[in-house]
């Protein structure tokens, strides 16, 4: 069982690097996105560390719904999904390799770029480092639930706007524990009860996203 | 379980069964609303703080107790038509979705109206019209799913599964705002206070609540007729019945 | 369980060992005590029987946006056999090779392998076959080599060293490396097709595999899948051309419903 599994990270590996352009461009957008704020609300930056957590926050959200349809898009179109689902493996396990890849390759570099935005928005080192707890735990919450939606849009011709519609509601307490952990570090208050609702919730994506998901290809395949 | 759902497997048998509870739907649903809104809009006495605006009450209470209710329901039909494959609960999904959407931007406009008197504003950042808005959001987004398939079919099994995606995490969507609201907005809206609801006003929001309920159900059971008539045009079912139906014409 | 459902002898597997163990060269088609000529009554291991496939259909309907494809459709495979379905398009041959490899569900009806409905065993299942469609499942940015060395891993096959040969009989030899974007459509469906020589496995579903590809290559394909029909192999397959296999192939014609 673990062989072939491996085999298939190595291949969304090997495949992510084949495509690096288009790994690219939501990490630029994401970088784009957050000079923007400055410029928008101005450049005080009492007001940019207020506002802060929550810009970086929603530009998150925005930038993984972008890369997001990469996950199954292509081996929908291609029909190695089809051999996925014949290859005898348990399709959640699968589903879970795929994420695991998604999030090596889409979401890491965001996370990567994060102390640039840090210095953009005027967060202090304690704010960094809440915001960067928060985004580790938070980010593989995304790619799990962002799976379910994408499997379900996949027959659609334009699955692209619909799947925004069906995933920013569903990430809303993400939003609201990650952010408020942030403000509460720079309160200098402590945030683990933040942080450790968010991993309650990572844990229960783990446990039920991945058979949603499986679920949701094999209604794409009728 | 599955002895009691199984003879509603069949579309004709699930067909039948929603015409046989059409008319006490609609029947009790205008009664009670009658009732319940006269006796609410007309009788029951003003509220001693808020005057006659409070009536709204039996309209927006009810509403927003049966967003939730009707979102329950497509999660109970979405969980059926996954587990047992019956293929009238998946129609059942997408005959909800609608309906309940509605209620819940009744909900929401009613809030809204009631905000302006009492808060002096239309719209103010309350966790319950907050997390109101947010299942607004999980409706439609069920709607357009549904919407966005061309095999209808497959379109209801995708529907069940975002309407059971969102059941389980509504509840976590509904705490996590109550605490953003309380962390960012502290005490200075705290509704009412509970004050014990005076019987003569609980009665008619009771009755009103019932009155809505029923209203939803009846109006889910006739989408759910026309959307089994819709999809299986084509069956033998479907066809004898509309020979029947032409054949009485015809007598008359 | 009921085994080998179809001729109702058996009700269970340990009354077909007894039955096997007592005439031991019975017939392995009908399981009556062996006739002399009967080409199908010769002594046959016991753990060879029982790893003969057999697939069964049985009163099958698919029903696809309101129209029936096809309803009470049945048959039974045994090995050694080739079916041959044709029929118009939009007639369901495709939605039926979708049915038998378990990608889709029928709406009513079942499939058995081995006597056994194919949705309670489907990792079992899918062990054994093998699935060619229309969608070739060759991924376009990778090379030729990665396609199919991923496609081995995944299906926890160890043939690493086996791949240069098996390109080279299919012609794709210094083609290996390139993208396989860049390939004709036909080399993308030889890649695809190289799966028959990799992975061997009783049952072979094949959707259209003749098309887009030259006729040495259709040779190629037909001679391979005489040598499955041998070793005692089931294939399904659709194709608007006709075969010409020296061995019999049945064939079920599908037709266009309104």
């Amino acid at each position: 069982m673990i062989y072939p599994l491996a085999g298939l990270l190595r291949r969304e590996l090997a495949l992510a690097y084949r495509q690096k352009a288009e790994l690219v461009q939501p990490l630029i957008f994401f970088v784009l996105v957050i000079s923007l704020f400055p410029l928008g609300v101005g450049p005080g930056p009492q007001m940019l560390q207020k506002i802060g957590p929550g810009v970086i926050w929603v530009a998150v959200l925005l930038s993984s719904l972008l890369g997001m349809e990469r996950l199954f898009r292509d081996d929908f179109s291609d029909g190695w999904l089809e051999q996925m689902m014949l290859s005898g493996l348990p399709l959640p396990l699968v589903v879970l390799v795929k994420v695991i890849a998604h999030w090596l390759t889409c979401v890491l570099p965001l996370l990567l770029v994060s102390p640039l935005l840090a210095l953009f928005l005027n967060l202090s080192p304690a704010m960094y480092q809440a915001l960067v707890l928060g985004l580790l735990l938070g980010t593989p919450l995304l790619s799990l639930v962002g799976a379910t939606g994408v499997a379900l849009t996949l027959g659609l011709q334009r699955g692209g706007v619909l799947l925004s519609l069906l995933l920013l509601p569903l990430f809303v307490p993400l939003l609201i524990f990650a952010t408020s952990a942030v403000d509460a570090a720079a309160m200098q208050l402590p945030y683990n009860g933040q942080l450790a609702i968010i991993g309650a919730l990572l844990l229960l994506a783990l446990a039920l996203s991945p058979l949603a998901t499986a679920h949701a290809l094999k209604i794409s395949q009728n | 379980m599955w002895k009691w759902l199984h003879p509603y497997a069949k579309t004709e048998r699930a067909y039948a069964l929603c015409g046989s509870l059409l008319p006490w739907c609609w029947g009790g649903a205008l009664l009670c609303l009658a009732v319940g809104l006269a006796w609410g809009l007309a009788f029951a006495p003003a509220d001693y703080q808020q005057g006659d605006s409070f009536r709204i009450i039996y309209l927006h209470v009810p509403s927003a107790i049966l967003s939730m209710g009707a979102y329950s329901g497509m999660a109970i039909a979405a969980f059926i038509g996954l587990v047992w494959q019956i293929r009238s609960a998946d129609m059942a999904v997408s005959a909800i979705a609608p309906v309940g959407a509605v209620v819940t931007f009744v909900a929401l406009f009613t809030g809204a109206a009631w905000g302006k008197p009492m808060w002096g504003t239309w719209w103010v950042w309350d966790a319950r019209l907050t997390s109101e808005l947010i299942l607004l959001f999980l409706y439609l987004g069920v709607i357009a799913l549904y919407q966005s398939f061309e095999d209808k079919q497959q379109g209801a099994k995708a529907a069940g599964i975002l309407a059971l995606v969102g059941v389980v995490n509504l509840p976590i969507i509904h705490y996590s705002v109550e605490w953003w609201n309380t962390l960012h907005q502290g005490a200075t809206i705290t509704k009412f206070g509970k004050p014990s609801i005076a019987p003569d006003m609980l009665w008619p929001l009771l009755i009103s609540i019932a009155g809505l309920g029923l209203l939803v159900a009846a109006l889910s059971l006739y989408r759910l007729q026309s959307e089994m008539i819709r999809r299986e045009m084509h069956r033998p079912w479907v066809q004898a019945m509309f020979k029947a139906q032409e054949g009485n014409h015809h007598a008359f | 369980m009921h085994w080998v459902q179809n001729n109702g002898i058996f009700d269970d597997l340990d009354q077909y060992i007894k039955w096997v163990q007592i005439i031991p060269n019975c017939c392995w088609l009908c399981y009556h005590p062996p006739v002399f000529g009967c080409a199908f009554c010769f002594e046959l291991p016991i753990n060879k029987r029982l790893s003969l496939s057999l697939l069964s259909v049985n009163n099958l309907s698919c029903i696809k946006r309101d129209r029936i494809l096809f309803d009470e459709l049945g048959f039974v495979l045994q090995p050694g056999e080739l079916l041959h379905v044709q029929g118009p398009n939009g007639a369901g041959k495709t939605s039926l090779l979708r049915l038998l490899v378990g990608l889709s569900q029928p709406q009513s009806g079942e499939i058995c392998w081995q006597g056994e409905n194919i949705r309670q065993i489907p990792s079992q299942y899918q062990r054994q076959l093998c699935y060619f469609g229309h969608k070739l499942g060759v991924n376009l940015a990778l090379s030729a080599l990665d396609n199919l060395h991923f496609w081995c891993q995944m299906q926890g096959i160890k043939a690493d060293t086996d791949l240069y040969p098996l390109l080279e009989t299919l012609g794709l030899v210094g083609l290996e490396e390139l993208p396989a974007g860049q390939l004709s459509a036909g080399q993308q469906r030889r890649i695809a097709l190289a799966r028959f020589w990799l992975k061997s496995c009783p049952l072979w579903v094949l959707d259209e595999p003749f098309t887009a590809l030259d006729r040495q290559a259709v040779q190629m394909l037909k001679s391979r899948m005489q040598a499955h029909l041998q070793e005692q192999g089931i294939i399904v397959m659709t194709s608007h051309q006709s075969l010409d296999f020296p061995t019999p192939v049945r064939e079920l014609h599908l037709e266009y419903r309104l």
